[in-house]
């Protein structure tokens, strides 16, 4: 009789059957800190070890540093953007784009756009007048993080039917669990290097006739250190957008899910719109919109936690197990909107971050943005939304582990009140 | 709304500039923060996004009184042991010297459940302050002088004795003395005097209109002031970090300044020779004119004011405005004849920030932090480092108020790696561990000529410090490569890693030995009557 061994604690993980709640199988995971896998690879779940590793100079995200037989150009003719490579190439990358995006160059951008992401979420919210069930995803967290990435970038928001299904597929291909890797990998491929024709396009007629937006700073602008080739401004800018809306439509259902879940939290943000800006980071601390890190290797051996992760194995970071470690946060499985307070801040031993963003160089690009749109649209929801309330508890969720979040959540509304003046 | 950000654990993520620009600045082209320190209330809601935010949380606010739930106190009464519950409710707690350690101490100890009566002295009348603005963004025109106020001090329910400085103290008696003639009781006491600025030695030339240190808030306005009438040309006489700073804020101001440094390099004393160097061109390519291996010999005036400086090459300098960087003195004059082992060296302490009397013997009352405390740093040898860094004023504040009301089984040891920062030319350089130990340094990240690298140090083949240009979010790496006791020069394989990593000689000055001086006598024959005492300087 042929016996097979059960699932590894990780591969449980990545099965769909747990992607409503995975959290059980996160406290079953940091029970081994780094978890060595059969393919070899490391599984890191605990706060400090993730922590540690985020800040190991010894950690690469670059695929072509790995030493990989298959290591070369990339198939689909298009270079890693900055989240897959090293410094110094990273820096570089990533400082020629932020030049245009943040400070210190351009300090005001993102502040700049809250009136604009505040007009948005409220034609959207406008739109749900009228209906008894409304979608959150479809109607609302999908279109308005779209919407802002693509007047950001310059990206004609009628192309997002063409574009989506390039986004989907390299989202696709960052969830280990489903399908087989070769034809995953060429979907990829296939993916990147159609999204880059497409990009290559706007580009070129950004750079003719240049406007307010990135793509057309980065097609026309000439730093001190220089611009970015075309090939690598293709790379940066298929990440903004796959990036762009992937990510903050599950922070924003999240949000949504989490506070009809907790009503009595829902209505002191109705009264405090202010408690918007802190809350955001407890969700992103409880309920994170990318839930590891993948793709990235140790360039040796890193002793660690007891164990030796070896020179060249993959280490996925767990970030969502680790903002819920109890050796780090105090009663981590409760959603405590006031854990974030700044007014908290600074009291000794008494630090509760999170790990919603990753940390180190590789700290999310799109950060401030993320966090802007979700505070404005959970505070505005909470608003104007009268008595809502979830049709399916859990919601159907979307296949990918990484970037867990909602595929729908239907909410019945009594009505919407009008919007502000 | 009062806030200060912790630049110790800053990363140089620079969320709050993306969320709040008006308040917090990035400088340079990398992770060199400015903030202003009482933003505008317009900016509320903009400084609450932006401390929210920080990765780190490293931004305090100040805007209400702070929560103290009662899960945490009860956490923080397990932490003290069994304490005498009377002493935590009447007992008597003074504070000598009321400024960044000192604030901090007052409110770790009421957090951590003390009650009782805590009295702060201070002998600057103005409410505590932050002082790294001071060579920062408030000489350049910033933030106003008085907009550096430490954040939470309101919350301190406590006796504020500012403006009176202490002269003197009776051990024997437990008493304070005060400058107005006055005394405080106390049951137990904490040193936090700190430093103030080494003056310029010659007392004639230093009153000279336009020669000036820059210690005190009174002191950066009058040098803003000077800077914003556009001088000809200022002397920077010393190029450690306040000097440095103060000629990268001249430059930025396009002040045409100097900086005459008798060591080899800027920053010498804290990076040693080959790093220093690296700072050396960051000097001059920011259009300082910078002198090594020069002292200055005079300062000469023309009714009254400052008109140039002469110099150890023999060449003369028109200058209208000076300044006197030449480091600290501790503030332990009061302490003469207390019997305390105090002197220039400052305070000795054992790791719990217990003061150590004449003898060597550890007190039981009296604690010491911040500037002003010499400890011992297992880490090292058990070297007793004084360390002028703010992020020690604040870790070692917290220990000293802990201690101070817990039982000998719950003290805490001050063990935290030492960390410190300074932002200039548009570059933000950070250190941990105890670099000047070193005999090897080597570059083990980065590019020298980009300005962005990691550099390590090591001693007889161990890792004992590093120091990051805009490189701040590895240092916690090596900080904790420092904790295990790693060897040097790295072996391990990193990014962006230097092909060939070769140490060279850390280049450190040789540093004067605080205890050389024979300041004490011994007398006494039999074990029971042999002392130590000190004698006045």
């Amino acid at each position: 009789m042929v016996t097979t061994a059960p699932p590894s604690v990780f591969a449980q993980i990545l099965d769909y059957a747990n992607r409503a709640d995975p959290y059980p199988l996160y406290a079953e995971l940091r029970k081994t800190p780094v978890a060595r896998q059969d393919d070899g690879s490391y599984v890191v779940s605990t706060y400090q070890e993730i922590v540690d590793l985020l800040h190991d100079p010894r950690i690469s995200s670059d695929a072509r540093d790995a030493g990989a037989a298959d290591a070369g150009e990339d198939p689909s003719g298009v270079p890693p953007a900055f989240i897959r490579t090293d410094p110094p190439e990273h820096d570089r990358l990533r400082r020629i784009v932020n030049r245009h995006f943040g400070p210190p160059h351009t300090p005001g951008r993102v502040d700049g756009m809250v009136p604009d992401l505040r007009r948005l979420v409220t034609g959207l919210i406008d739109g749900l007048a009228g209906q008894p069930e409304v979608d959150i995803v479809d109607q609302f967290a999908y279109p308005f993080p779209v919407t802002v990435i693509c007047e950001l970038l310059g990206v004609p928001r009628e192309d997002e039917p063409r574009f989506q299904v390039w986004a989907q597929a390299l989202v696709d291909a960052l969830d280990p669990g489903t399908g087989d890797p070769a034809e995953r990998e060429r979907k990829r491929a296939a993916a990147t290097t159609e999204m880059g024709l497409y990009l290559a396009g706007l580009v070129e007629a950004h750079r003719r006739s240049p406007g307010p937006d990135l793509l057309s700073a980065l097609a026309t602008d000439d730093g001190p250190e220089g611009r970015l080739t075309d090939i690598e401004l293709l790379a940066a800018a298929t990440l903004l957008l796959v990036a762009g809306h992937e990510t903050t439509v599950n922070l924003i259902t999240n949000g949504v899910l989490t506070l009809l879940r907790h009503p009595e939290v829902l209505e002191r943000l109705r009264r405090d719109p202010d408690l918007a800006i802190h809350l955001v980071e407890e969700l992103l601390r409880y309920e994170p919109p990318v839930h590891f890190l993948p793709n990235r290797h140790a360039l040796d051996d890193i002793e660690i936690a007891g164990t030796t992760i070896r020179g060249g194995a993959e280490v996925v970071l767990v970030l969502a197990a680790g903002s819920r470690d109890p050796e780090h946060v105090h009663d981590p499985d409760r959603f405590d909107p006031d854990r974030f307070n700044p007014d908290r801040f600074g009291l000794a031993r008494d630090r509760d971050q999170h790990l919603g963003f990753g940390g180190g160089i590789h700290y999310c690009f799109g950060a401030p943005l993320a966090r802007l749109e979700t505070q404005i649209a959970l505070a505005e929801l909470a608003r104007r939304l009268v008595n809502p309330r979830l049709v399916v508890d859990p919601p159907p969720y979307r296949t990918n582990p990484v970037l867990r979040g909602p595929r729908h959540l239907h909410v019945a509304i009594d009505d919407i009140t009008p919007a502000p003046d | 709304m009062k806030l200060v950000v912790d630049l110790t654990r800053c990363q140089g993520y620079a969320q709050c500039a993306f969320l709040a620009p008006n308040a917090f600045t990035m400088h340079g082209d990398g992770e060199a923060l400015l903030y202003d320190p009482e933003p505008s209330d317009d900016l509320r809601e903009r400084v609450l996004r932006a401390a929210a935010a920080c990765p780190v949380q490293a931004i305090v606010l100040d805007r209400g009184p702070v929560e103290d739930g009662s899960q945490r106190a009860a956490a923080a009464a397990a932490r003290r042991g069994d304490m005498d519950e009377e002493f935590l409710r009447t007992g008597r707690i003074v504070i000598v010297g009321a400024s960044l350690a000192g604030t901090r101490a007052a409110g770790a100890l009421r957090y951590q459940g003390f009650t009782g009566s805590l009295t702060l002295i201070g002998d600057e009348s103005a409410e505590p302050y932050d002082r790294p603005p001071l060579s920062k963004q408030v000489l350049e025109g910033w933030v106003p002088a008085e907009h550096t106020g430490l954040p939470r001090r309101d919350a301190i329910e406590a006796d504020w004795r500012l403006g009176v400085a202490a002269t003197g103290l009776d051990l024997a008696a437990k008493q304070v003395r005060l400058a107005d003639g006055s005394s405080v009781g106390f049951d137990r006491l904490l040193i936090t005097t700190g430093v103030r600025a080494r003056p310029w030695p010659n007392p004639d030339e230093a009153a000279l209109d336009g020669v000036l240190v820059l210690r005190t808030r009174q002191d950066a306005d009058r040098l803003r002031r000077l800077f914003a009438a556009r001088p000809n040309r200022v002397l920077v006489i010393g190029a450690g970090f306040t000097g440095s700073e103060v000629a990268s804020v001249c430059r930025e101001l396009d002040v045409p300044v100097t900086v005459a440094e008798a060591g080899p390099a800027p920053l010498v004393a804290a990076l040693g020779g080959g790093i220093g160097a690296i700072a050396a061109d960051m000097h001059r390519e920011a259009g300082v004119d910078l002198r090594c291996g020069v002292m200055v010999t005079a300062l000469e005036g023309e009714n009254g004011r400052l008109r140039r400086a002469r110099l150890s090459d023999g060449s003369t300098l028109d200058v209208d405005v000076a300044v006197a960087a030449l480091g600290g003195v501790r503030n332990v004059d009061w302490l003469e004849g207390s019997g305390l082992a105090a002197g220039p060296w400052g305070v000795a302490c054992d790791a719990g920030c217990r003061a150590f009397d004449a003898n060597g013997l550890v007190t039981d009352d009296v604690f010491v932090a911040g500037d002003v405390a010499r400890t011992p740093q297992p880490l090292f040898g058990y070297e007793l480092l004084a360390l002028e860094h703010w992020g020690n004023a604040v870790a070692q504040a917290e220990v000293a108020a802990h201690n101070m009301i817990s039982d000998e089984a719950h003290r805490w040891p001050h063990l935290a790696l030492p960390v410190f920062w300074s932002t200039q030319f548009g570059t933000e350089i950070k250190s941990v561990g105890v670099p000047n130990i070193a005999d090897q340094v080597v570059v083990a990240q980065g590019s020298v000529a980009d300005r962005r690298f990691v550099a390590t140090y090591g001693r007889r083949g161990r890792l004992v410090g590093a120091v990051t240009f805009d490189q701040s979010k590895w240092l916690e790496f090596y900080g904790r490569q420092i904790e295990r006791g790693a060897a040097f020069p790295p072996a391990s394989r990193t990014v962006d890693q230097p092909d060939r990593l070769q140490p060279s000689a850390a280049e450190f000055p040789t540093r004067p030995i605080p205890t050389q001086d024979a300041t004490v006598v011994l007398t006494g024959h039999d074990p029971a009557e042999r002392r130590a005492t000190l004698l006045p300087s």
